[in-house]
């Protein structure tokens, strides 16, 4: 059992928790993510790592109430126990001899951009961020951000905050006001990675996504989380999460993360009343 | 009095019925069915079923126990020997291991040693109320990664023997492929975990949610304290055919549709983890996984399930039973055909349309038996012009697996071979790096569970002369 050390909404639909898992965080590091069960028959489901504390043995995830198991893990409190936490899988984002990079996070996916960000940071690399969410209720890690970025540039769908449009507008104002990135790394919606991924194409900017897959073990086992990449079958787990955002086939990804929604939505529609019963 | 020629009928479930349920297939024989079927043994001088055992069970000597009605002691026989009997009872494939050296098999059906020693492994543990007993620890501390059957023998045999063991398996459950693989009514899974239960009596330690490779790697058991490492990982990513459309909604590699029927319980009403419950499925490959990708399809409610094949009947890698059993619950056999292309639904007026992307059908090709190969087996060779669709919304790949990088990836002086198998010496199971031995499906690639076990106690024993002669 993994102890639930810390929780905090960071808005109506994100959680933060900081779990107690020493051998996990000792080793994890940034782009890595881990595997969770919530309780004893409970679905496996890949987050990324949010942060980590190897000293006080915690790793932080970051997730969106979006399904019945990451609403029966937001029911959870602190100081209560999660069943299961394994980790840390897939590789570490590379982030050697980057010198200027442009972290491009959508959404809950800045959760996972940020400790990217940080880490570039700390190795002196430039370090310009854009985040984008649907609206003002929806940011997070505003202050975080601001901390690790040479320049933060924040949109929202409806202009509610920040800048209104999506994040793909000053991506595209920042390569042609001659910004010379070593790199662009985009983490969110694979819809906003393909168009991130269309975006700096044209200018040749070496450009890495973020997947995040339906997976069932994690280690390279079942091989639900294959993807097209560069015409190959390749697996999220062993072979990412980052891939070269040119070579990834989005369409495909779009199309299998969709393939148990109709499941999903009766899972959430059962969950919520069941909460409901329990509430009454 | 004279011999009776064939084996004692298994009562089974009947097939209409068990094709949808979930319970086991057969239920084994009672207390008189064994009795009776032992005393087809001839108890022979040569004891040739003895050598066709990848562990050498002392099959005649149990045998003759049971002949006796004592029970207890034929477990205890076949305990001396084999870690996993109410295992091996049901997944070994007898017909070509102890029961094809059989001596009464030369006239007659050979003594039906795999029905025996499952009821064996069953009385026993429906009946045996005492607890194994520890042995004196003796100091040493040996790490095994992974709990599938080469892992389990491997630390059973090193427990037995007083060395503190510690088996560390990637998912929450204990057991390998023996949870996620083998499916319930084949293997019931309160079965395995009678089995991890027993070993855990004897000492064995067994931490969940360590992936060996990530959460720790081999180099920092040793630094842990653990004087050898055994490496019972398995096998390891799903292999794909490389045609077009594998990307597909309702493409599933037989590893992933097995672990979430299986593992994740998702047969069972209420389950929170999704598997598709397709109508029409084609399952290609012709072994063991590929029957129990078809008969689990087949229950969660398919109404036409198809093994699509390369080859022949005859050619089938699987296990007869198994093909006879899949047979009787009516999965349908589309043999010599090999697959061509996958197709999918789009609707070309409507991106957003769900179904976009889904399994639609799978197009064959038509094959022929041409000359033998290397292995001595036909080869397939295709028809030109005979390609067909076959209607079905879910495609299932049972076509083998390469071995897991995760460990090769992260020890260094770790030899693997091109395949990506760890590179041992076959009598000991010793890799290229000290104190690293390695066994199961990691070594051989998808292999059985018995040649697994086989390889997991010969690692122990190896394991064992090692550290007798190194000392601390």
């Amino acid at each position: 059992m993994y102890k639930i050390v810390k929780k905090r909404a960071l808005n109506s639909t994100v959680t933060m928790m900081d779990i107690y898992a020493p051998l996990v965080a000792k080793k994890a590091q940034a782009g890595q993510f881990i595997i969770l069960r919530v309780d004893s028959d409970g679905e496996r489901i890949p987050l990324t790592v949010a942060g980590y504390d190897r000293a006080a043995g915690t790793v932080k995830i970051i997730f969106q109430i979006v399904g019945g198991t990451t609403m029966r893990l937001n029911e959870k409190n602190e100081g209560e126990c999660i069943q299961d936490f394994v980790g840390p899988l897939g590789n570490a984002t590379k982030t050697e001899n980057l010198k200027k990079v442009c972290i491009v996070g959508g959404g809950v996916g800045c959760a996972i951009a940020l400790p990217v960000a940080q880490k570039l940071h700390e190795q002196g690399c430039e370090v310009h961020s854009i985040i984008g969410f649907r609206n003002k209720d929806l940011v997070i890690l505003e202050d975080e951000f601001k901390a690790c970025s040479d320049k933060l540039t924040i949109v929202t769908d409806d202009g509610s905050y920040g800048r209104k449009g999506v994040v793909t507008l000053p991506l595209k104002e920042a390569i042609e006001s001659s910004e010379s990135f070593d790199e662009v790394i985009t983490i969110g919606p694979l819809i906003m990675m393909k168009f991130v991924v269309a975006t700096t194409k044209p200018y040749n900017i070496p450009t890495t996504v973020s997947m995040n897959p339906i997976m069932i073990d994690g280690t390279g086992m079942c091989g639900g989380c294959r993807l097209t990449v560069g015409g190959k079958t390749a697996f999220a787990c062993v072979d990412g999460p980052d891939f070269n955002g040119f070579e990834v086939d989005f369409d495909e990804a779009m199309a299998r993360s969709n393939m148990y929604a109709e499941f999903e939505r009766n899972e959430r529609e059962a969950c919520c009343n069941l909460f409901k019963k329990e509430v009454k | 009095m004279a011999i009776k020629p064939n084996k004692h009928d298994m009562p089974v479930q009947e097939a209409s019925l068990r094709a949808k349920n979930f319970s086991e297939v057969a239920l084994g024989y009672t207390k008189e069915l064994a009795v009776a079927e032992a005393d087809r043994c001839l108890n022979c001088k040569n004891r040739p079923c003895v050598e066709g055992c990848p562990v050498n069970v002392s099959i005649p000597e149990f045998i003759s126990k049971i002949k006796q009605n004592d029970f207890e002691g034929a477990y205890n026989v076949i305990s001396q020997s084999s870690s996993l009997p109410a295992v091996c009872g049901r997944v070994c494939p007898q017909e070509t291991q102890c029961e094809s050296k059989c001596t009464l098999g030369i006239k007659f059906e050979p003594v039906a040693i795999g029905r025996l020693e499952r009821f064996v492994a069953d009385y026993h543990n429906a009946n045996f109320k005492g607890k194994p007993v520890p042995p004196k620890p003796n100091g040493f501390k040996v790490a095994v990664v992974g709990s599938g059957p080469s892992g389990l023998a491997c630390a059973g045999d090193l427990a037995k023997k007083g060395y503190k063991v510690t088996v560390f398996e990637a998912l929450h459950e204990a057991g390998g492929v023996l949870v996620y693989g083998i499916p319930e009514f084949r293997l019931p899974k309160d079965i395995v975990k009678k089995e991890v239960e027993t070993l855990q009596q004897y000492g064995v330690e067994i931490q969940t949610n360590v992936v060996v490779g990530k959460t720790l790697t081999v180099d920092e058991l040793f630094e842990d304290g653990y004087s050898a490492v055994f490496i019972g990982s398995g096998a390891g990513l799903p292999r794909f055919m490389g045609i077009k459309g594998e990307g597909l909604k309702g493409v599933y590699s037989a590893n992933e549709f097995l672990t979430r029927a299986n593992l994740m319980k998702a047969y069972e009403k209420g389950a929170h983890t999704p598997v598709m419950h397709a109508k029409n499925v084609a399952v290609v490959g012709g072994g063991n996984v590929a029957m129990d990708a078809a008969r689990t399809a087949l229950r969660l409610g398919a109404q036409n399930v198809y093994i699509v094949y390369r080859r022949s009947m005859a050619e089938l890698p699987a296990r007869k039973e198994e093909v006879e059993h899949a047979e009787e619950e009516g999965v349908k056999f589309e043999i010599l055909r090999n697959p061509v292309e996958i197709l999918g639904y789009k609707n070309e007026n409507d991106r957003r349309d769900i179904k976009n992307g889904c399994v639609t059908g799978i197009k064959l090709i038509k094959c022929e038996l041409g000359e033998p190969d290397e292995k001595g087996r036909r080869r397939p060779v295709e028809v030109a012009g005979s390609e067909y669709v076959l209607p079905v919304d879910c495609v299932i790949m049972a076509i083998g697996t390469s071995p897991n990088p995760l460990i090769k990836n992260t020890t260094a002086g770790l030899e693997v071979n091109k395949h990506g198998g760890i590179i041992v010496e076959e009598a000991t199971g010793a890799t290229s790096k000290q104190g690293v031995f390695a066994g199961g499906d990691a070594v051989t690639g998808a292999a059985t569970v018995i040649l697994a076990m086989g390889a997991g106690k010969t690692a122990a024993k190896a394991i064992d002369e090692y550290l007798s002669k190194k000392g601390k």
